[in-house]
């Protein structure tokens, strides 16, 4: 069983959904995001998003392209990425790490050194955003190959039968996007949001989790009761911006501090 | 070229927008239903004879076509070699190819019943003529373009204005072209609802390649009927700039079938492209993923998009159109560059030789054409695409002739 599906079970017979924040790597450093990444397991985190950077992050908002360019002051890439998650995973063996980002800087690396690299680094999940999977189909074999499941995005405007060829194609979770937008975008309809993700769930068997927009411990466990988890992002790279010149463990102490209201939160829901 | 026997250009891009390992559709899933929708409605449209008839009206009466194709007999005699002939793009209203793009997209905005239309720009052609039928059928009107662009630019910024457009200056990553289609891509995730995306060259997800080339592939064929009017047969050569790539294939594109027919693609060289800084991505890059296709491009050892240099804002993009970057591959089309100054020389000396200032951009075409009309030598001809006219450069040339104006 692969770390993600074993979060998902664990959390099914606890009661709980899974809290799911994302951060960038490298914003501001990488010795802040391990520090990061550890401080946010310890705070209730089931299963962490870490962001690749990019140079044009196209389906993200004004915070998490900011992220991007903070991270890329220090020309972090790939490799550096590789190398957090295997520093992560020398003190931690079950939380799953998604990496969440776009194609280019895979295909300059290629599809077989990315995969092998990624799977010996400790990556369980796999978020690509421009790589739909009608275009995905040889690279999800290789991912699913070295133990990666490739996660997509669903979204409300999502037709059904597309929904059911995108549930096939992924694996450990669907990412349901819950607004029209990019990233950090307006509020969220979490009555709209309980009748897509029934829907999703009676279609598919994977679990559910849902993102884009939730910017509090409210809005976080509404959305909660009704999926299988809430993907946090905005809210933490913004607070990783303020932060930006204070040290590691201030840096890691403050961001974690979000994710504990939000689990407290989604807990007493 | 024995190659070309055993390709039907036609057939490409494929069902699912491929022209062989190139362009596709690699977009978030958020815009994955209205590229779905663009797709369906275009398939439907392009073969739609009312559909058709409204397109062309738009050209000859709005746009003003056909374009001339002129016989430059001072160039020519000038430089020596092949007759050059100008296909002139620099005529059509608004000044550049550009139009008959957004013509045809302004329609398919129409048809499909979208109050709202967004583009993105560089020099601000691309802006200009989606603002300019914008205004024309009533439509809002949103252009994103690099701070560093409008700063360059201004006087096209104004033209937007003056249309009714609002030019949103993005001050994200390198502030140029492909940091304005970010932005215009996040506006459309965010009001796929009422609006439509018109995209100015043959880039960005399937089927805008598709149906960019298709709206200016009127260029070519409009230029095969004139010289075979003017000349009695076809070309030996067709130059072209290429930054997307979009005059490019307009020109190219009827052509590509006439094996006897040498085509030449020219990318903007910088201050050459051993330097490093230059906008040359068929010449110097790699295949990658940006901006919803696979195709060649500049980036840096993470893969992160690199920082373009030219003289002229409108070729300044990293990526190229996914065609070029097929035809380039398959040895169809043959890719160059000229670099800033032999393209500010080609300037001046079209300027001069025969009363026609071109856009810089074009420049970069007419650079090489001086090169290839020598080596091909006398009674061959050669068509050059003028793909704008050069009012919008006065600032930048003066600055580089140290003149304020």
């Amino acid at each position: 069983m692969s770390r993600i599906s074993e979060t998902f079970a664990r959390l099914e017979s606890e009661g709980r959904k899974a809290l799911i924040p994302f951060v960038t790597c490298g914003d501001p450093n990488t010795g802040a995001t391990l520090a990061i990444l550890h401080a946010m397991v310890e705070k209730g985190a089931d299963i962490i998003e870490v962001g690749v950077p990019f140079s044009d992050p196209m389906a993200d908002g004004p915070a998490i392209q900011l992220a991007n360019e903070r991270a890329l002051k220090h020309n972090v890439g790939l490799s550096d990425v590789f190398d957090v998650v295997a520093e992560f995973r020398k003190t931690n063996n079950t939380t799953p790490i998604v990496l969440m980002g776009y194609l280019n800087p895979i295909e300059w690396m290629g599809y077989e050194v990315f995969s092998e690299r990624a799977g010996k680094a400790g990556v369980d999940g796999l978020i690509t955003v421009d790589l739909p999977p009608e275009e995905a189909s040889e690279f999800s074999k290789l991912v699913r190959s070295k133990g990666i499941d490739p996660i997509y995005l669903l979204t409300p405007a999502t037709a059904v039968d597309r929904a059911r060829k995108i549930l096939e194609a992924g694996s450990g979770y669907v990412y349901y996007v819950s607004v029209k937008g990019v990233t950090g975008s307006a509020k969220i309809d979490v009555t709209d949001v309980a009748e897509n993700v029934a829907r999703l769930k009676n279609d598919g068997g994977l679990p559910v989790v849902v993102g884009f927009g939730i910017k509090d411990p409210e809005t976080a466990a509404a959305v909660a009761a009704v999926s299988d988890g809430s993907v946090v992002g905005s809210v933490l790279v913004n607070r990783c911006g303020e932060l930006e010149s204070e040290s590691n463990d201030e840096i890691a102490s403050q961001v974690s501090a979000l994710i504990g209201d939000m689990r407290q939160a989604m807990d007493a829901a | 070229m024995s190659v070309n026997n055993k390709i039907d250009f036609s057939q490409f891009p494929d069902a699912t927008g491929h022209f062989g390992q190139f362009g596709g559709r690699f977009a978030s899933e958020t815009l994955m239903y209205a590229l779905q929708h663009l797709q369906e409605t275009y398939n439907k449209l392009k073969d739609d004879p009312e559909f058709q008839a409204e397109f062309d009206k738009d050209l000859a009466h709005y746009v003003g076509r056909p374009s001339p194709l002129y016989l430059a007999e001072r160039l020519t005699e000038k430089w020596g070699g092949a007759n050059v002939y100008l296909k002139r793009e620099d005529l059509n209203h608004t000044g550049a190819h550009k139009v008959n793009n957004t013509i045809g997209q302004a329609l398919l905005a129409k048809y499909t019943g979208k109050p709202r239309v967004i583009a993105e720009t560089g020099a601000g052609m691309h802006g200009v003529a989606s603002a300019t039928v914008a205004a024309r059928l009533g439509l809002e009107c949103v252009v994103y373009m690099g701070a560093e662009d409008v700063q360059r630019q201004i006087q096209n910024v104004y033209r937007m204005k003056l249309l009714g457009a609002e030019v949103v200056p993005v001050k994200s990553g390198t502030q140029t072209l492909k940091d304005a289609m970010n932005e215009a891509m996040r506006d459309w995730v965010t009001n796929v609802d009422n609006t439509f995306y018109i995209i100015g060259t043959v880039a960005g997800p399937h089927p805008y390649p598709q149906l960019v080339r298709d709206f200016q592939s009127i260029i070519g064929r409009e230029a095969k009927i004139q010289l075979q009017e003017q000349a009695g047969c076809l070309p030996d050569a067709l130059v072209a700039c290429v930054g997307g790539g979009s005059n490019a294939i307009g020109l190219f594109y009827d052509f590509l079938t006439d094996e006897s027919v040498e085509i030449y693609g020219v990318e903007a060289g910088g201050d050459g492209v051993e330097t490093g800084r230059h906008a040359a991505p068929l010449s110097a890059g790699r295949p990658g993923v940006l901006h919803g296709n696979r195709t060649y491009l500049m980036a840096d050892e993470n893969g992160q998009i690199q920082h373009t240099h030219s003289v002229s804002a409108g070729l300044d993009y990293p990526g190229v159109g996914p065609e070029h970057s097929w035809l380039k591959d398959i040895g169809r089309v043959n890719y160059v560059a000229a670099n800033d100054d032999e393209a500010l020389d080609a300037f001046r000396e079209l300027t001069r030789s025969e009363g026609i200032i071109p856009a810089l951009e074009s420049a970069h075409a007419i650079a090489y054409a001086k090169k290839l009309a020598k080596d091909l030598g006398k009674g061959k001809n050669i068509i050059v695409n003028l793909s704008g006219r050069g009012d919008k450069d006065m600032h930048t040339v003066a600055a580089i002739d140290g003149i304020e104006i």
